[in-house]
């Protein structure tokens, strides 16, 4: 029986994380992720999970200490923020490399400087080459859902390789929602007990990670890690499967909303996209037909689902959390490269929305759906990307 | 030998075995080379257990000459040497000269 309670997505995701017992957490304060850790310390003081905790000294550190730990054969986990992530950045690339299942929940939040704490898509972002396996959650709901559901994911023979889960700074992490939490037992036996692959500690068989590839072999092993990747989106698709089976919620690599039939669309990640489809309903009502898009799988991005899902709208605004300055929003980006491979294209314009976060209203929503269906009119983009609300 | 192909290399690059450094000759680093001057040497084996390669020959518990294939000239055979009255056994000398 599922428990019904209302917590904050902090508590949800430190919940879900004691539910599945890891072996090693390295553990490093960062607002907003603090409270998470916070609690899950609790957990191993209070003896309700068995896992060794490795309180260092900077994320930097946490991150090796979990490739340390995960090579040598551990389910490990650590959770991060903003300039934690931006620390640890080095390390994230040699845990994908590795080919190490760490389980990493990212609180999402702005980058200095300013200097800031509040919740934006920067830092996850800046992670977005580092080979890391990343999903995206709306709310507490989906982050507790997303991060029981890593662990089958990252874990999976065939990908082996880590994963983190987004969610919003402050807006989900620090906000109390009804939250659906599923029973201890249920969530062991669906992530199953952890599986060996190549451990350091198999002593009998020894090895060694790290080592040296010069010119003659490094350009393959990066190929074979881009073959990983291609894997992952079926596996997504089938741990969702089994999900919806014990759970009865449905999860996909993205989530379409009102869209199959709709002229003009938004394409946004997390929190705000809970916002938007409230204005999309109002829209609706007055005979516009707009949609929604939100990805929950970014990396690996499924261009063509993408463009398959967006190709018949006639204009779309890709609306993003982050700048990448002197290009185009990170999502933007994605987005218009998958829809350029498709024989039919929408109109496309780029909003760079709530850093730091601003917070995003109704409003903005419904004026960008208003100057998406005039462009749907005229056919015609006067600027394509702008800054969503900025004071003049 | 063939060189092999993407698909054939072992998942996250690891080498799947024990003792492959014997593989890969590291002595073409060195810079400084470690003379041994038996005279001195009291067969304390301190270089043996120091040495981060294998540049430290030992037969039948007393060290013999040095493996230069292994040796990337560190220096800390040279340095922990405690040599005999106060003369090492050990010294490093600029390759080269």
């Amino acid at each position: 029986m599922a428990k019904v309670v209302a917590v904050t997505g902090n508590e949800a995701c430190a919940n879900a994380l004691r539910q599945v017992n890891p072996d090693v957490c390295g553990i490093y304060p960062i607002t907003p992720q603090t409270d998470m850790m916070q609690r899950f310390a609790s957990f191993i003081a209070d003896g309700k999970v068995d896992t060794e905790s490795i309180l260092v000294e900077s994320e930097h550190s946490s991150m090796s200490a979990c490739i340390g730990a995960a090579a040598a054969g551990g389910r490990v986990i650590t959770a991060t923020s903003s300039q934690g992530l931006a620390l640890m950045w080095e390390m994230l690339h040699i845990a994908s490399g590795d080919r190490l299942p760490i389980v990493m929940p990212v609180v999402n939040r702005a980058l200095s400087a300013p200097l800031n704490i509040h919740g934006d898509h920067s830092d996850a972002m800046g992670a977005r080459d580092t080979g890391w396996i990343q999903l995206w959650s709306e709310n507490g709901q989906e982050a507790y859902d997303n991060t029981i559901q890593a662990f089958r994911i990252a874990e999976h023979m065939d990908i082996r390789l880590p994963i983190m889960v987004c969610l919003d700074g402050f807006i989900i992490s620090h906000s109390i929602e009804r939250l659906e939490y599923l029973e201890d037992q249920q969530v062991k036996d669906f992530v199953g007990p952890f599986k060996n692959f190549l451990p350091l500690l198999d002593l009998a068989k020894p090895k060694s990670y790290g080592p040296l590839i010069l010119t003659d072999l490094y350009h393959e092993y990066k190929r074979a890690q881009h073959e990983i990747m291609t894997k992952v989106k079926d596996v997504v698709l089938d741990v969702a499967k089994d999900f919806e089976k014990m759970s009865g919620r449905k999860y996909d690599i993205f989530e379409s909303y009102r869209l199959e039939d709709a002229d003009i669309a938004i394409v946004i990640l997390n929190s705000a996209a809970g916002t938007t489809k409230d204005v999309i309903d109002q829209f609706r009502e007055k005979g516009i037909k707009a949609g929604l898009l939100k990805p929950r799988l970014f990396r690996p991005f499924p261009y063509t689902e993408i463009a398959d899902a967006l190709k018949h709208t006639r204009a779309v605004c890709v609306m993003d959390r982050a700048d990448s300055f002197g290009g185009y929003g990170p999502l933007f980006m994605e987005v218009s490269s998958a829809l350029y491979q498709a024989d039919t294209k929408p109109l496309m314009i780029n909003k760079i929305y709530g850093l730091g976060g601003r917070d995003y209203l109704p409003s903005h929503a419904a004026q960008v759906l208003t100057e998406l269906n005039e462009i749907a009119k005229s056919g015609s983009v006067k600027t394509v990307k702008e800054y969503l609300g900025a004071r003049e | 030998m063939k060189a092999k192909g993407w698909r054939e290399l072992p998942p996250g690059s690891v080498v799947l075995e024990g003792g492959s450094a014997v593989k890969f000759k590291t002595g073409s680093w060195r810079a400084y080379r470690p003379i041994w001057i038996e005279e001195n040497c009291i067969q304390c084996l301190f270089c043996w257990i120091y040495c981060p390669d294998m540049a430290i020959k030992v037969k039948e518990g007393k060290r013999e000459e040095f493996d230069y294939d292994y040796c990337k000239g560190c220096g800390i055979c040279a340095l922990e040497c405690p040599g005999k009255k106060g003369k090492k056994a050990i010294e490093m000398v600029e390759e080269g000269k």
